[in-house]
């Protein structure tokens, strides 16, 4: 019985859905905002990316709502979790600790390429961050009973994002609408360039990645049944 | 041909958020119910994504400070980057639920999760399994007594 109802439920759901785009024409969106975006981007925000312009320019206040949204999910992740689980200690074996030891430079520097570019190149912040998370966490898979306390993480955290609503903060103190894009432009292209959009894009990248490490700290403890 | 081209896609994307939410309705495994809404989220991310497509269309990045002749639209791309990054939030919320239930019940079986979870409702609340809602006590085909219902409404 309740097998038949899902069955009906989702037909119904994918006529439903395949009637709407039946309507949209594959290949030439009807959409006008983005080719208007498409038009003003390069001036008014000076993004190469124009993704990142969308991203940081037009809906920054979007943006900090997301981040809001993942800090309450990582905040209720640990805590659900609790910081009292038993942590693995045992050692890891020869092959993860001497991959962790080439990965970690590797994964820090395409992290903080990919933050830093975030304005130019296909990525930014949250990709980023997701890198560096990962390259922090990795030493944690490798060498588990010598883990650091992460208390850190979350100062690293706090500070990005009281970094991320200052220069929105500044905006508005400026004049301007909140979280505006300031400062010069420069050249289009060029690693220094598009005003405060990098430093945006840092402060996201730090903030994701300390979330999504001290997340995976939390999630990586022993699964004892130990209630 | 193209229209035909992006009823496949279509089709593939809707397909895709279906299975997901397939998934979530008939399983009764939590584990396999969050992989289930990560299935889903893929399928509602690539449907964004198909309708901000176009034809011979280069990613929206400026090259050269020069704009291409066709781009595909910024704005959906946007959209799905705050999807993708909610959605990877609310996964690592149910996965720690997921835990939790793991560690206090011993199962990830929904429904030897919720029996468990029913069981512990009724004695927390003083009722006995055999007069919960769930389970009638048996050999008994008369509803309860008037009186006595009201009796233990008072009390």
């Amino acid at each position: 019985m309740r097998n038949l109802a899902t069955l009906l439920f989702l037909g119904g759901l994918g006529f439903l859905l395949l009637v709407i785009t039946g309507d949209l024409v594959f290949g030439d969106p009807p959409m006008l905002i983005g080719r208007g975006i498409q038009q003003a981007a390069p001036d008014q925000v000076g993004a190469a990316n124009i993704v990142t312009a969308v991203v940081l320019g037009y809906r920054g206040l979007d943006t900090l709502g997301e981040l809001s949204i993942l800090f309450a999910a990582a905040t209720a992740g640990g805590l659900v979790l609790g910081s009292t689980r038993s942590r693995n200690t045992r050692p890891a074996g020869f092959i993860l600790r001497t991959g962790v030891d080439l990965l970690f430079p590797l994964l820090l520097v395409a992290g903080l390429y990919v933050v830093i570019h975030g304005h130019l190149t296909p990525g930014g912040g949250f990709q980023g961050g997701v890198i560096l998370a990962a390259a922090f966490f990795l030493p944690l898979l490798a060498r588990p009973q010598d883990a650091p306390d992460h208390a850190w993480l979350s100062v690293i955290e706090g500070l990005a994002g009281t970094a991320f609503i200052g220069i929105g903060l500044t905006a508005l103190y400026q004049g301007e609408a909140f979280l505006t894009p300031m400062l010069d432009k420069g050249v289009l292209g060029e690693l220094v360039s598009s005003g405060t959009l990098p430093l945006l894009y840092l402060a996201v990248g730090l903030k994701v990645g300390a979330e999504l490490a001290s997340l995976l700290v939390r999630l990586s403890g022993d699964d004892e049944v130990t209630s | 041909m193209s229209a035909s081209i992006g009823l496949v896609f279509f089709v593939g994307a809707i397909g895709l958020s279906l299975i997901g939410i397939a998934g979530m309705l008939l399983s009764n495994h939590l584990f396999r119910m969050v992989l289930a809404l990560a299935i889903a989220e893929a399928g509602a991310n690539l449907l964004l994504i198909l309708a901000g497509y176009r034809w011979d269309a280069v990613a929206p990045i400026l090259v050269d400070g020069q704009p291409a002749q066709a781009m595909v639209d910024p704005v959906p791309q946007a959209m799905v980057l705050t999807a993708i990054v909610i959605g990877v939030g609310v996964q690592a919320l149910a996965l720690s639920l997921v835990i939790r239930v793991r560690q206090h019940y011993g199962t990830l079986d929904m429904r030897v999760a919720r029996q468990c979870m029913q069981d512990e409702l009724d004695e927390a609340a003083g009722v006995t399994p055999g007069r919960s809602q769930e389970r009638p006590a048996g050999g008994r085909p008369l509803p309860t007594p008037i009186a006595e219902a009201g009796g233990r409404r008072q009390a």
